[in-house]
């Protein structure tokens, strides 16, 4: 049962400290369903933390975060992955000594157990779906290439790719197109508005002309606060954003 | 790739280096030895047990173990224990002031059979012991260590701590262990006697074909998904938790089979060299086990064996003719290997000599097709 009907994730007065440093301080923000959510702000102001603390890999001091009503801060991480929540890093982590098959396919939800994945059985259902996967991400042709050789930007698509076949409600992606080539970038921004059809997408993003592109709604963090909130047009002109961007 | 599971589970150089491996061990071996040596051989193969579940452990899932003798020492004293019951009958050891118990315990004082020894009155118990004792320490142990989080140099520490206080133990419980002197004068199994040439040749056909069981399960979890999860962990640990996979479960999962097999390894010493002692277990032996393990190929099931083979009998080689030098030789060899062969004679292997092989085996299987 949705305690907001319309909100996929609900984060209230969310606050994490280390060692008394504030690193995020009292956010709220709600993202609905398939809303596309960009998180953008200078270095340091929180916005890998608040992901971190999202998926479960840091723990916060105070605040909720709810998922379709769910309470998460108290999930281990892989409960909340079952939840339906799913995070790329900033750097592309994959694996690198096994095929891009062997990567989209141990993100298969099915085997996630350890009996589960001693009798795990690599069946049509499996193949079918990373073959579609593998297409949707321009990979196709490289399944069986290690993933060690592949490009930087081949790297963050086969990630985003791990993450499609989970098949998550909630796709949390961090810095997705940096260290892209231009083209690289469009495929990217046309790859994110393909898969956010059915499902809604936090991204933290520093590449403006890429978040115009994408966003439905930007928040704009500074210093572990939201500073401002809205769509594009709405944050470009607060005179708050340009004070914090332009003003040293 | 999208072959059947079967086919999967068996690439054709893993099948052929299986079936060299088997004819070595089955036939070869003891058509070259008499049964003095091939009697040491089969010692040195009981360590391969322990070199191929550090292989699984540590090779693919980057868990090194410092403490596997440990493992090697629980079937072996369960072995020994179950042996030395049987050695110990009232006739035996009539002249003792207590008759029934093991000598050394009569020695230091003690007049009745400690309890933990009594189920090893019985073959079946001793078996199961074997292969579930070891396994229930591995998950205590990966348990407390894996769930919080402790890997990597800490891990190999704590290992090796703990391989430091079992010798420890044992050698400061005389009267129940048979302290530094271990466990000896073991005779018969079952009533068969276990010192004769007859049955030192079935034991060592015994200790291969376990072995070759050993290496077909670690072949089967090697090319299953949780095989390929392991190197998963090696190469993005977070990434494989935030695919929803409970990583220390896997974790203790692999460090149990590992003490399984080392077990196994442990209680087939017990048998073939006829005696257990905390020489066995402790900090040297346990990084050596390493050492066997690295000279194979810390990713080669199949080199862990050759390893184990190699590295014991330089070391019988060596130890017969300049005892002190031993140690500072495995210490070069483990250097060496690190730095010069990092993938050990499996690496070499794949570098020189499998490339000719797969032109030979391709020239064969393209004549069958042709014919």
């Amino acid at each position: 049962m949705y305690q907001q009907k319309d909100f996929v994730l609900s984060v209230e007065g969310l606050t994490v400290s280390f060692d008394g440093f504030k690193a995020v301080n009292d956010v709220s923000f709600y993202i609905e369903e398939q809303e596309i959510r960009v998180i953008i702000g200078p270095n340091g102001a929180g916005k890998t933390t608040i992901l971190d603390l999202i998926c479960g890999k840091t723990k916060s001091t105070e605040g909720s975060i709810k998922f379709k009503g769910k309470e998460l801060t108290k999930l281990k991480e892989h409960e909340i992955v079952h939840a339906g929540v799913g995070r790329k890093f900033q750097n592309p982590s994959i694996y690198e000594d096994l095929t891009v098959f062997e990567n989209l396919e141990l993100s298969y939800p099915r085997g996630k157990k350890v009996f589960g994945a001693l009798t795990f059985n690599r069946d049509q259902e499996v193949i079918d779906k990373v073959n579609e996967i593998a297409e949707m991400i321009f990979l196709e042709e490289l399944l069986l290439s290690k993933a060690s050789l592949l490009s930087h930007g081949q790297k963050q698509w086969l990630e985003i790719g791990m993450l499609l076949i989970q098949d998550p409600e909630l796709l949390m992606l961090d810095e997705p197109v940096a260290g892209m080539s231009v083209s690289e970038r469009k495929q990217t921004a046309a790859l994110l508005q393909k898969i956010t059809k059915d499902r809604s997408v936090l991204v933290i993003e520093h590449d403006m002309h890429f978040v115009e592109e994408i966003a439905d709604r930007v928040t704009v963090m500074h210093q572990g606060k939201v500073l401002s909130e809205g769509s594009m047009e709405h944050v470009q002109s607060d005179p708050k954003v340009i004070e914090v961007y332009l003003g040293h | 790739m999208l072959q059947s599971k079967f086919k999967s589970l068996t690439p054709r150089n893993d099948v052929l280096s299986f079936i060299v491996l088997a004819i070595v061990l089955m036939v070869l071996l003891p058509i070259l030895f008499d049964i003095f040596r091939l009697n040491l051989i089969g010692k040195y193969l009981t360590f391969a047990f322990v070199a191929i579940g550090l292989v699984l452990s540590w090779g693919l899932g980057g868990i090194l173990s410092l403490g596997q003798g440990v493992f090697f020492g629980i079937g072996g004293y369960a072995m020994a224990m179950f042996l030395k019951l049987e050695a110990s009958t009232p006739e035996n050891t009539a002249i003792q002031s207590t008759p029934g118990i093991p000598d050394f315990m009569d020695w230091n004082q003690l007049t009745a059979l400690p309890w933990f020894w009594e189920p090893f009155h019985s073959f079946t118990f001793t078996v199961v012991a074997i292969i579930v004792v070891p396994a229930i320490f591995a998950y205590i142990i990966g348990a407390a260590m894996f769930k919080r989080r402790v890997g990597g140099v800490y891990f190999a520490i704590i290992t090796q701590a703990i391989a430091a206080i079992m010798t420890i133990l044992i050698i400061g419980q005389q009267g129940y262990t048979g302290g530094v002197n271990g466990i000896t004068d073991l005779r018969t199994l079952l009533g068969w006697d276990i010192r004769t040439d007859s049955a030192k040749y079935v034991l060592y056909f015994v200790n291969a074909f376990l072995l070759l069981a050993v290496l077909v399960v670690a072949q089967y979890i090697r090319k299953s998904k949780l095989g390929r999860l392991l190197v998963a962990m090696r190469d993005s640990e977070d990434r494989v938790r935030f695919s929803g996979y409970d990583v220390s479960n896997f974790k203790i999962f692999i460090f149990c089979i590992a003490g399984i097999f080392s077990s196994i390894g442990g209680a087939m010493f017990t048998l073939q060299v006829g005696f257990m002692s905390p020489s066995l277990i402790g900090i040297v032996p346990s990084i050596e086990m390493v050492i066997f393990a690295a000279v194979g190929g810390n990713l080669s099931i199949i080199g862990a064996v050759y390893g184990a083979l190699l590295v014991n009998w330089a070391k019988t080689i060596l130890s017969e003719s300049y005892p002190e030098i031993w140690l500072f030789a495995m210490g070069a060899l483990f250097i060496a290997v690190v730095m010069a062969f990092p993938k050990g004679l499996a690496g070499l292997y794949e570098t020189y000599i499998q490339p000719k092989v797969d032109k030979q085996l391709d020239k064969w299987f393209k004549k069958e097709k042709a014919e």
